[in-house]
């Protein structure tokens, strides 16, 4: 792999950047790998990247039906934060938020990450002290937020309707300063990239059609291209999880359901942090091309056509009118959805299944672009020594069997 | 948009007008002769499918009572709604199903 550098733009600038190599390989399945994974998310392409990295498995390949960082992860609107209630959750996404600060180095690919802060309101009495208890959970948890009061909410949001008279007026936010953002599609692309030179296939166009299991033991996959032996096997296909599961035999604690964003046209910057209203379903931050980038809470029903009713639509926009005055008239561009992955408690699962050397990652549901490098981190350990590490343990699926909920449903009504 | 009609009050309206309620048909077992596995299943283990779903919807805005649906999570078209306290769809329904997915060539559901 060639190095991405100031000296290798000014370089490739002499011939008219005709000399940029392939970012990564595109090649045919092998007939075994040690470890197979399903889904070219970034989940899925992070758990290569840290299977490779960490652990020196690198004969690894990465599955994918449709091209990779096709599904949700090219789909979200990428608010990164880890201000979570449960102690669980906290290490968890607080590792990946730490993992983000350096990606860009770590994987030679500017992945974008802007620590701009997320900011979440506070519009009824009761979401207040619901925050203000995240905010002394966080804080036991060495991870930096702040209550903050509406003086300190307008000045970080002019634009916000500070107005007590709003029917639900706000009355203060959390606020994590190192919260923020990242460009989704170059997470993905990084991963792949890095996780190629490393020597992982990454396989698009290869859609797993089926899965071997021989005396409770996976043995390989069927695809569209043909069948793939492998040693080991981790699903990480978010919303089509139930559909792998089912073609080894067993069912998920899973329902797949539409979430949507969308953006407006471009304006002029006027938002420089991420705003979230959870009790009003809404959330809004600006694009580097000037896009305001919106979304709110997902539909109710089972649905894999990665789109939802209008009237979620609706509802957001509404809401968000209501806290930015100024974006009413403000026209829509783009709108589309995605195939979430929704648990019991809204926390993700990710361990061992009731296949031997058959492991899933998924329930990430409406939040887990922000978990991108610490699912990837921890789920490779899992994978690599068939345990799971110290912050996937409590995420195992048999936590519904025990009533050992990481219950998050009721820590963020709009769980981004 | 979904369009659905109440088996009870006969009215077809909006999906906005409804409430869903997840999968249909569930067993309950959750007293004290009932494993904690069978407990799990019920509460948390979900079908999930790509194609036909059963599934309750409740009449929110309307008679306020809980019927069931069967539709397709590919297509999103409705097959028909029937009654709560059925076990399974109606012979009728499931002629359309069967005759739908005649049509459009599709599996009963999808493996991806
Ligand atoms: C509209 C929207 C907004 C969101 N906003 C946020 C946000 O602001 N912050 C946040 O943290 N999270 C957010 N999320 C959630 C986040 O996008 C997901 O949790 C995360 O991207 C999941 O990543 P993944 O790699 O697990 O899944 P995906 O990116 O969906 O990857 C799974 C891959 O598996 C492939 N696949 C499926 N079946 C098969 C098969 N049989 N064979 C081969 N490949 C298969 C799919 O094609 C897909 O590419 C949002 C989601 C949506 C839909
Ligand atoms: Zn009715």
């Amino acid at each position: 792999m060639k190095r991405y550098s100031v000296f290798a733009v000014a370089k490739n600038a002499m011939n008219y950047h005709q000399g940029w190599e392939r970012a990564w390989r595109n090649p045919e399945p092998k007939a075994e790998y040690d470890v197979v994974i399903v889904g070219a998310g970034g989940h899925g392409l992070a758990t290569a990247y840290y299977l490779a990295k960490n652990h020196g498995v690198t004969n690894v390949a990465v599955l994918e039906k449709g091209w990779l960082g096709g599904g949700n992860t090219g789909r979200n609107t990428t608010i990164i934060r880890s201000n979570y209630l449960q102690d669980e959750s906290a290490a968890l996404y607080e590792l990946s938020r730490g993992l983000f600060e350096e990606l860009s180095q770590k994987l030679n690919f500017n992945i974008m990450f802007s620590p701009r802060g997320v900011l979440m309101l506070a519009q009824t009495e009761h979401e207040k002290r619901a925050w203000m208890r995240t905010h002394h959970a966080t804080r036991i948890n060495g991870i930096h937020t702040e209550w903050v009061d509406v003086a300190r909410v307008k000045q970080l949001c002019p634009i916000i309707n500070d107005s007590p008279e709003a029917r639900y007026p706000i009355l203060g936010a959390l606020w994590q300063p190192r919260g923020g953002t990242a460009r989704h599609d170059a997470v993905a692309w990084g991963f792949a990239r890095a996780a190629d030179d490393m020597g992982v296939d990454v396989i698009q166009n290869c859609a797993v059609e089926g899965v071997d299991v021989e005396n409770g033991k996976v043995t390989g996959v069927r695809t569209s291209r043909g069948a793939i032996k492998c040693g080991k096997l981790g699903v990480v296909v978010a919303g089509h999880t139930s559909m792998l599961t089912d073609m080894a035999g067993f069912r998920m604690p899973i329902e797949s359901v539409a979430l949507q964003a969308l953006v407006s046209e471009p304006i002029k910057p006027c938002l420089d942090i991420v705003v979230m209203a959870n009790t009003v379903h809404g959330y809004m931050s600006q694009s580097d091309k000037g896009e305001l980038v919106i979304g709110g809470g997902a539909d109710g029903f089972n649905n894999y056509t990665q789109r939802g009713s209008f009237h979620h639509v609706e509802e957001t926009v509404t809401a968000l009118v209501e806290t930015f005055p100024i974006i009413s008239r403000l026209r829509m561009l783009r709108q589309w959805g995605g195939v979430a992955d929704m648990t019991g408690d809204r926390s993700p699962i990710i361990g061992k299944t009731p296949v031997e050397n058959m492991f899933v990652n998924c329930g990430w549901g409406t939040g887990g672009f922000k978990a991108t490098p610490g699912s990837g981190h921890c789920f490779a350990a899992t994978i690599a020594r068939g345990e799971p590490d110290e912050i996937a343990a409590p995420f195992a699926m048999d936590r519904f069997k025990e009533g050992r909920m990481i219950d998050e449903s009721v820590a963020a009504a709009v769980a981004h | 948009m979904l369009l659905l009609t109440c088996p009870y009050c006969g009215v077809t309206a909006e999906e906005t007008e409804f409430h869903p309620g997840g999968q249909a048909h569930i067993e309950r077992k959750a007293g004290t002769e009932h494993s904690d596995a069978e407990f799990e299943e019920y509460l948390f283990l979900r079908n999930n499918p790509k194609g036909v779903h059963l599934e309750r919807w409740r009449h929110q805005y309307g008679c306020g009572k809980w019927f069931n649906v069967a539709r397709d999570t590919r297509t999103l078209e409705v097959y028909g709604s029937y009654e709560i306290e059925a076990k399974e769809p109606p012979q009728e329904i499931k002629d359309r199903i069967a005759q739908r997915l005649a049509e459009t060539g599709l599996p009963e559901k999808t493996v991806n």
